[in-house]
């Protein structure tokens, strides 16, 4: 009950900060229809998918990732240099319980994001949802949002203030949106480094996991995806990648994190 | 019977001494005052007190609760105002002290405590627009909701104006009156005059005194100050006894004793034969204020701290 109770309380407190609704619930839906609009909604040569039918499960993860991992960083951050998370240590309230319910609120913020932007992608650019495969997708997001929450404790931890936790953060996300086919389409001309470096990071298996039930150049569920030569393309791995990342980093928060500001 | 207890408690930081070998009782229901200069190690000691510092050695027992192992139980019992201010701006009045009410058992009326913090009639607004002192007041309220036996009060009127302080001490005042054990660190000492009915004075993390306020005071009055007009030099005729203790300047004469009663019937006697004009005589003790600073300087000046 205090839970849940606390889980709405941080919801109230996103919905009163403009900035944050703004990066984490509008901007991938205007980057959807920039992106659309600027490469047209036409075939991608060598992918056999519409320019939105890629971007809009690509830009979803995008913004699951900016409410799981840059909003919980930096208002977690933001909490302890305000004395906040201090404060609440004084109460009765278990920290586990106000951790969970950061966890959660972004979590159901991250959902809504991610419905906007397919919905949109859907109603706007004719975006073909398969839903035998939503079960898949919907697997595939909740570790996602997990993983990334893990990681946005993570650099809370280890970073001190909310200004380092921002830049860490962004500097952490941006570059690797662009090797993790979210803000890019693959093309031929792509080099082959570029995928092999977004393999070592959970982001590229989220955005790939995530798209797999929207590309139609695959059969199935979604788990298990033979592709037309009988290829049996699996997201196990990519799952696997993440959960790997989520624990590591769920260990590394536990170890180093801190509810006081260090005195300057 | 006690709230609290402290025995020999000790906590450094880097090898720096924060608390060295601290000793001191709180009873119920009293109003308890650590005073002391910064650094003295005061939030040192109510944050162990809180929980949120372990001791390195010696023992304390808050509600015959240890705070490092009976947290839970410990902050459902207690109420805190932390040093500095810590809200969330975003939010109002009324749905911060909500979100606090319901971290907490048997919350108190929520209605009836922000009316006694005096902000009923600001409770729908945002609370990055209050002022320092609706703040505070706020933070107190925060302290209370939970109807605690024992609040701890860290400087809750440092930084604000003598109006909003007023209001604080008549707050604290009427929560003690209720049966609230209250601790209380300043560095005011009217604060402390106005406030508590017993006080330590913390000096290098050790209490260079304690008592009752009026107790401490007689206790370390030494001398008494005896004014009264006089122009230029001293008159003729002045007791001899008193000359050297005397000094003039604009005007005035200034004679410090240590016991004023000797002293006043001399001058009494001499203003009579003299004819000089007394009408202006006063006679002032050292303040708690003096003591206070007596205290703190004779302390600091010795060389026992490992401080820098």
């Amino acid at each position: 009950m205090m839970l849940v109770q606390e889980a709405i309380h941080q919801l109230r407190l996103f919905t009163r900060r403009p900035a944050a609704v703004f990066f984490v619930v509008a901007m991938p839906l205007v980057l959807l229809i920039v992106l659309t609009q600027l490469f047209g909604n036409e075939k991608i040569q060598g992918l056999g998918l519409n320019t939105a039918q890629f971007y809009t499960p690509a830009l979803a993860v995008f913004g699951v990732v900016m409410a799981c991992f840059t909003y919980l960083a930096v208002s977690t951050a933001t909490a302890r240099d305000l004395g906040i998370l201090k404060r609440i240590r004084g109460t009765p309230m278990p920290p586990w319980v106000y951790i969970c319910a950061r966890i959660i609120a972004v979590s159901v913020i991250a959902f809504i994001s991610l419905l906007l932007v397919i919905a949109t992608g859907a109603l706007a650019f004719g975006v073909e949802i398969i839903w035998e495969r939503v079960p898949a997708a919907a697997v595939v997001a909740v570790t996602g949002a997990l993983c990334f929450a893990s990681l946005g404790m993570m650099v809370t931890a280890l970073f001190r203030s909310s200004e380092t936790v921002q830049a860490a953060s962004s500097a952490a996300i941006m570059p690797l949106a662009f090797v993790s086919d979210i803000f890019v389409r693959p093309s031929t001309e792509t080099s082959e480094w570029v995928p092999l470096i977004g393999n070592l990071f959970p982001l590229r298996h989220f955005s790939i996991a995530f798209q797999r039930a929207f590309d139609y150049a695959y059969e199935g569920n979604g788990f298990a995806l033979p592709d037309a030569d009988g290829i049996v393309y699996s997201i196990l791995p990519h799952m696997g990648v993440m959960a790997l990342w989520g624990i590591g980093a769920a260990i590394i928060a536990a170890r180093f994190f801190r509810w006081e500001a260090r005195a300057i | 019977m006690s709230a609290i207890s402290v025995n020999q408690l000790c906590k450094s930081y880097d090898g720096r001494q924060a608390v060295n070998e601290l000793s001191f009782e709180v009873q119920k229901g009293e109003t308890f005052a650590l005073l002391g200069p910064n650094g003295a190690g005061k939030t040192t000691t109510i944050e162990i007190l809180e929980g949120y510092r372990k001791a390195d050695s010696g023992h304390v027992s808050v509600l015959g609760l240890n705070p490092e192992t009976e947290t839970a139980e410990l902050k459902r019992r207690t109420g805190l105002v932390l040093q500095t201010t810590a809200l969330e701006p975003e939010l109002t009045i009324s749905e911060t002290i909500t979100a606090f009410a319901r971290l907490y058992r048997n919350p108190r009326d929520i209605k009836a405590v922000l009316i006694d913090v005096n902000l009923a009639h600001l409770q729908g607004n945002r609370v990055g627009i209050l002022s320092g002192g609706q703040k505070r007041r706020l933070e107190i309220a925060l302290g209370i909701i939970g109807d605690p036996e024992l609040v701890f009060l860290d400087e809750p009127t440092t930084g604000l104006d003598p109006e909003a302080r007023r209001k604080i001490w008549t707050l604290i005042q009427r929560l003690n009156s209720n049966g609230c054990t209250i601790v209380l660190s300043s560095h005011y000492m009217d604060e402390v005059q106005a406030l508590a009915s017993h006080m330590a004075i913390m000096v290098d993390g050790q209490i260079a005194a304690e008592g009752r306020p009026l107790d401490l005071q007689r206790q370390h009055c030494t001398h008494a100050t005896i004014q009264f007009d006089a122009d230029g030099n001293l008159p003729d005729g002045f007791p001899d006894k008193l000359s050297a203790a005397t000094t003039v300047h604009n005007g005035h004469a200034e004679l410090v004793v240590e016991d004023p009663i000797p002293a006043l019937s001399m001058l009494t006697s001499w203003a009579e034969t003299s004819g000089h004009d007394l009408s202006s005589i006063s006679v002032t003790r050292q303040s708690l204020e003096d003591i206070y600073l007596q205290l703190v300087s004779q302390r600091q000046a010795k060389p026992h701290g490992d401080t820098p």
